[in-house]
């Protein structure tokens, strides 16, 4: 059977949906990594079942998972999408996985002590996400973390064979390159500790900022900001956007061809970082004292953001003023009458 | 009489059992369970009402749009607010968009591998199908899945990204489309259209939507040399496997309507059940008897509570079972087209009403109606007329959001208090179709389609697999 512990040379990957939406796969299947399933398998990555993708349905399907949990099939890789559920009161009821009348939570904490890697994909898996949002009715957790604390289904001193903790491919949902890369890295054996930041998310995609080429930023830098959805104006000060703090790469890397959240004219609301799903204030709104928003850029001191923020308010062009507050551009920029020095 | 646990069905949306008591080789009855609750309902309450733009998308990733849309629609009727022209044409190419790679996915990646299993093995067509349709291995995966990345550029540019996408509002949306751009989204969808031609129909999509009967269908068909046309492929497994005679379900079809102004929309609403009526929202209600929910009298959403209750005694399932004026309604693209009236659809379910073939072929009939239809959406749009209108919400108001997903009719039900989520109700498309018996013991549409099946070993078994897949199933929304 595919997977054999005798094929060798190949990185054996089980794929479990628990408390999520799917998503994750779904943004997945929009790889532009050319044709998903080569590219996967080119790097050695063979899916041992993945609910969306794979042929096996009903007791098949459950036979490759047994075959994983009693260590019959080696289990290279276990990828969970979706929360851990465990209520209700601890019985994991919530989610009883399919034909099988035990709670998902039981299966995954078998197959996790079988596999030599875990991977959470996606922000429920690795910190609970917006399945534990509002009171958790569910109890939902992630993996290893239980919003931005250690814990978790696996507990915070889980490790993987060769010393890794879970990988956290944070993103609600991640980018499809954020997954298959992962995976690449992985089947390569080219993923290490210091690839992971200090919450288990890769660094390829989490040492940097969504800030980071944002085609906003003349407006961020004279603090000329949107009022309402369809304004072209910086989303920070009025409109809850936390892209300079929200580490992902999606305004270097973009989404569906042309796309980021805030190309798409709405707030970056950080969903790679534990906790995003309750902001402790409405998502597309900034909270401020004093007329100052209460979470600056990382990194940046805060009487020094007030000064700067005050010196180039003062120095916005016309242009910028204006754009901002429109739809689409209606001053464009200038151009110079004068002769080249 | 045996009793069968199925499960875990894959290549579904989220995860799904189902029971069936067996007797003398076919299904005596069958109960669907969805065994999962996150209790989405529950944690909306008491957030600011706009927050539920961010959140219930979330209910779903195969169709965060429609979910988005349905929000929105919610709080734009508690807001009293009507979207511009523009706004409208956006989200409606938004929500298309995610239809129709919906459409696709369900094709190539959920329904066709099953013909490519093992007990079709002596089967005249089955290395072709196999080589073409297999999961993961056929030819088609890759191709359908380049294609359908394709189409969603159109989602990077109109929404910013899919899924989960926020740039639905209440009062349009927060992307403005420019001049170039619009060529752009022309451009993205007549690379859809060559790929929908070239491979999927191997016919111009005029000439597909133009079918008007199941004598036309087949002729059609008949006329597309084998390898020529991944549809009459189908058709020509569905042919000769008889997928007319299975699953069929109480052939009342329900659509709330889909795409265009409200009022005057591209596909009526209504209900079809051999005639035409109204379609009354007022008259639907939730009945819970089945579920792991506590609850004495069925609800209509507006009332509806959610309180998980799961030692409870004879239920089956976390999905609600919603009822239009008592009756079990099945709801997808196929009911969509009945209702607004396509005759090749109204000539399929005369001959057999709801079932394997007719419900595939309705989601590929919409298909190719509704890739033309986002091409003049396009070429309305007006760059430089505002996208998005402006309003305030009341701290006391209450909305409904009616809008077709994919896979049927999607309804929000909002209800503010001191600005606050008070109250916050979904019934999503696979709800009604996978619903439990109500208290009435009627069973919900997937549980009569399967009843009375024939089951057993080889190609039997695998019947079950089309029946429940012919409804293409969501079931992360279902209990949501």
């Amino acid at each position: 059977m595919p997977g054999d512990s005798s094929a060798g040379g190949r990185l054996n990957v089980l794929w479990l949906q628990s408390g999520g939406c799917g998503g994750c796969s779904m943004s997945l299947l929009g790889s532009k990594a050319g044709d998903l399933h080569r590219t996967l398998a080119g790097a050695g990555v063979e899916l041992l079942w993945h609910p969306s993708l794979s042929e096996a349905s009903g007791a098949e399907a459950l036979e490759v998972w047994r075959a994983c949990a009693d260590g019959r099939t080696r289990l290279d890789v276990l990828c969970l999408e979706g929360a851990v559920l465990r209520g209700p009161a601890g019985t994991g009821r919530f989610h009883l996985a399919a034909g099988t009348g035990e709670p998902m939570m039981a299966w995954v904490r078998r197959l996790a002590a079988r596999a030599r890697q875990v991977v959470a994909v996606g922000t429920c898996a690795a910190f609970g996400g917006m399945s534990s949002g509002g009171g958790n009715p569910a109890d939902a957790c992630g993996l290893q973390y239980e919003g931005d604390a250690p814990g978790g289904l696996l507990g915070a001193e889980w490790r993987a064979p060769d010393g890794l903790p879970v990988v956290n491919v944070a993103g609600c949902p991640p980018h499809p390159d954020w997954m298959v890369e992962t995976l690449v890295a992985l089947g390569m054996g080219a993923l290490g500790p210091a690839d992971l930041d200090r919450l288990g998310r890769p660094r390829a995609y989490a040492d940097q900022l969504v800030h980071h080429g944002c085609p906003r930023n003349e407006y961020y830098e004279f603090k000329a900001s949107a009022h309402r959805p369809s304004d072209l104006g910086c989303l920070m000060e009025n409109m809850g956007c936390k892209a300079t703090q929200a580490h992902a790469d999606c305004n270097t890397r973009l989404w569906n061809g042309s796309g980021s959240c805030l190309r798409g004219g709405f707030a970056c609301i950080d969903c790679t970082a534990p906790g995003f799903e309750e902001p402790g204030h409405p998502f597309a709104a900034t909270p401020k004292v004093a007329g100052i928003p209460i979470a600056l850029p990382i990194d940046m001191p805060k009487a020094w953001f007030v000064a700067l923020a005050a010196l180039s308010k003062s120095a916005t062009p016309r242009r910028v003023r204006e754009n901002a507050v429109a739809d689409h551009p209606l001053v464009p920029p200038g151009i110079r009458t004068a002769g080249r020095k | 009489m045996k009793r069968v646990v199925v499960g875990p069905f894959n290549r579904v949306e989220g995860d799904l059992e189902v029971t069936l008591d067996v007797e003398g080789g076919a299904v005596r009855a069958a109960r669907v369970c969805s065994p999962m609750y996150r209790g989405f309902e529950q944690l909306l309450a008491g957030k600011t009402p706009l927050d539920a733009l961010t959140i219930v998308p979330r209910v779903c990733g195969i169709c965060s749009v429609a979910q988005s849309a349905a929000a929105a629609r919610a709080l734009a009727s508690a807001m009293g607010l009507e979207a511009p022209a523009n706004g409208r044409l956006a989200s409606d190419l938004v929500r298309a968009a995610e239809s129709a790679a919906d459409h696709l996915t369900h094709f190539y990646l959920f329904f066709m591998p099953d013909f490519a299993r093992e007990a079709y093995a002596r089967r005249p067509w089955f290395d072709a199908v196999q080589a073409r349709f297999q999961a993961v291995r056929g030819s088609a995966a890759a191709e359908a899945l380049e294609a359908r990345a394709r189409l969603l550029d159109l989602m990077g540019l109109l929404a910013g990204k899919w899924p989960h996408t926020l740039a639905l509002q209440p009062g349009g949306t927060s992307r403005a489309v420019l001049p170039h751009e619009k060529l752009q989204l022309l451009l993205t969808l007549r690379a859809f259209r060559a790929f929908l031609e070239r491979t999927l129909y191997g016919d111009a999509l005029e000439r597909v939507a133009a079918l008007d009967d199941a004598a036309a269908l087949a002729a059609w068909r008949d006329a597309r040399p084998a390898g020529a046309s991944d549809f009459a492929a189908f058709l020509r497994v569905a042919d000769d496997l008889g997928l007319e005679r299975y699953g069929r379900a109480h052939d009342a079809f329900m659509s709330v309507g889909a795409y265009g102004p409200d009022g005057a929309p591209w596909l009526a609403p209504g209900v079809y059940d051999g005639a035409l009526h109204p379609l009354d929202p007022a008259s639907i209600d939730e009945d819970v008897s089945h579920a792991w929910l506590a609850d004495d009298v069925p609800r209509h959403p507006a009332q509806g509570v959610t309180r998980p209750a799961p030692d409870k005694p004879g239920a089956y399932t976390w999905c609600k079972a919603p009822r239009l004026g008592g009756r079990v309604v099945e709801v997808g693209a196929l009911a969509r087209q009945v209702v607004a009236g396509h005759p090749l659809a109204r000539d399929l379910v005369a001959r057999g009403g709801g079932n394997v073939l007719s419900r595939v072929a309705g989601r590929l009939l919409e298909l190719a109606r509704l890739v033309p239809e986002m091409e003049r959406w396009v070429a309305a749009l007006a760059p430089g007329e505002p996208f998005c209108a402006d309003g305030a919400l009341p701290d006391e108001a209450s909305g409904v959001g009616l809008v077709e997903a994919a896979r049927g009719g999607l309804g929000h039900w909002l209800e503010v208090r001191g600005g606050r989520i008070h109250g916050y109700q979904i019934i999503a498309p696979t709800t009604w179709n996978f619903s439990p018996r109500d208290a009435g013991g009627q069973p919900g549409p997937l549980e009569q389609a399967l009843t009375g099946l024939p089951v057993g070993d080889g190609e039997a078994a695998v019947l079950v697999q089309h029946v429940v897949r012919s409804f293409d199933p969501c079931m992360v929304c279902t209990v949501h």
